[in-house]
């Protein structure tokens, strides 16, 4: 029974990966790698896809793998079971948060973790920049700079900067990544 | 009207949330905290906390709690199923033409750029969090220490859970209070 199947494998995903995004991406790989949906290669192109995708790479990655076993049916169920114990969970929590934060104890323990998920945001934009500016991902692996990437990276940085000194206002990340595609089409195709 | 606002307000993020959780994450506060003044920072900041400290899409995590706590259960089923939409049919309609769509030279020229754009905004997230933190030798111990170690585990090609350094870290400020506490206690 496929369906079932999916809407189970991707529950538990959903249940167990905690830190999101590419942190779930072994335990999505293990589940699909053992029940044959997807070979090593397959999985390793579809990340690459996947980054250019908008949204949640769990979400993705349940439509996509739930269409290819059972089309719309199966997507729709993959979706649902990824999304689902997230969901619950996080009701329960902000049902709870308001007493739950008057509590020294769970502040002192969020005030310890705030500095470190700050560590955690930028070491993932330092390693995204270093395979995409130099092409570095692991000790060992060949380096390849492509200077058509800083020109990009300038121009993302200073549309931003010179729009907040003219305008007084934040630039729209959304409107930036726009500029940004249509960049990479001007320089890479 | 706010139910309405909000349901579009996550469409439109799922829609643009290029490069997964923290990029979304930014995302997330610009609309809710900088433009519409739904949630401010400081709570903002615990629910991305909440939101790593729980199992799930950190995404998804964020989007539920912001609609959970501006109108309830129907808020958060709104929000949720908001932010999932777009990346569901996008997705959907990518299955459907994945070989011919990945044939594309100007899609994947675009993808690249984007890429760039995408690693500015999650840079940028973290130094608006680090502007925002008090300086205090331990703040500063966490966060250089988590920074050096994720990206050391990369760059060795060593997995470790981001998990285990968020629970660290909160573990280290819970022993610093309670040993505080254990002093005051021993001075009266």
């Amino acid at each position: 029974m496929i369906y079932l199947q999916l809407f189970l494998t991707f529950l538990k995903v959903g249940t167990f990966a905690f830190g999101g995004g590419y942190a779930m991406l072994s335990l999505i790989g293990d589940s699909v790698l053992a029940y044959g949906w997807m070979t090593e290669e397959e999985l390793l192109n579809f990340v690459g896809v996947e980054t250019v995708i908008p949204g949640p790479i769990a979400v993705n990655m349940a439509t996509f793998i739930g269409y290819e076993q059972g089309g719309f049916l199966g997507a729709l169920l993959a979706t649902v079971g990824v999304v689902l114990p997230s969901f619950i969970i996080i009701l329960i929590v902000a049902a709870l948060i308001k007493n739950l934060m008057k509590y020294p104890a769970v502040n002192a323990f969020n005030t310890g973790m705030r500095p470190a998920l700050g560590g955690l945001i930028l070491a993932t934009a330092a390693t995204m920049g270093l395979k995409v500016f130099i092409g570095f991902e692991k000790v060992g692996s060949a380096v390849a700079f492509d200077w058509r990437t800083l020109v990009i990276l300038a121009v993302v940085i200073a549309v931003p900067t010179v729009y907040k000194k003219l305008v007084k206002k934040e630039f729209s990340p959304i409107l930036l990544i726009i500029v940004s595609a249509g960049l990479g089409m001007l320089f890479f195709a | 009207m706010i139910l309405f606002q909000l349901f579009i307000s996550m469409l439109k993020i799922g829609a643009f949330a290029f490069g997964g959780g923290y990029a979304i994450i930014a995302l997330l506060e610009n609309e809710f905290v900088t433009k519409r003044g739904w949630i401010d920072h400081d709570e903002f900041m615990n629910v991305v906390a909440i939101a790593e400290s729980t199992p799930g899409p950190i995404a998804i995590n964020v989007a539920t709690y912001i609609g959970y706590k501006l109108k309830g259960f129907l808020g958060a089923t709104l929000a949720t199923v908001g932010v999932c939409f777009p990346s569901f049919i996008i997705m959907y309609v990518v299955s459907l033409f994945y070989e011919r769509f990945m044939e594309i030279s100007l899609v994947m020229a675009a993808f690249r750029g984007v890429q760039i754009c995408v690693i500015y905004l999650i840079a940028s997230a973290a130094f608006k969090m680090l502007k925002k933190m008090k300086k205090t030798p331990r703040n500063i111990a966490l966060f250089t220490v988590t920074f050096c170690g994720m990206t050391a585990c990369t760059v060795f090609d060593f997995r470790i859970s981001s998990i285990i350094f968020i629970f660290t870290a909160g573990v280290v400020g819970l022993s610093a209070f309670l040993i505080n506490k254990k002093k005051k206690e021993a001075k009266k």
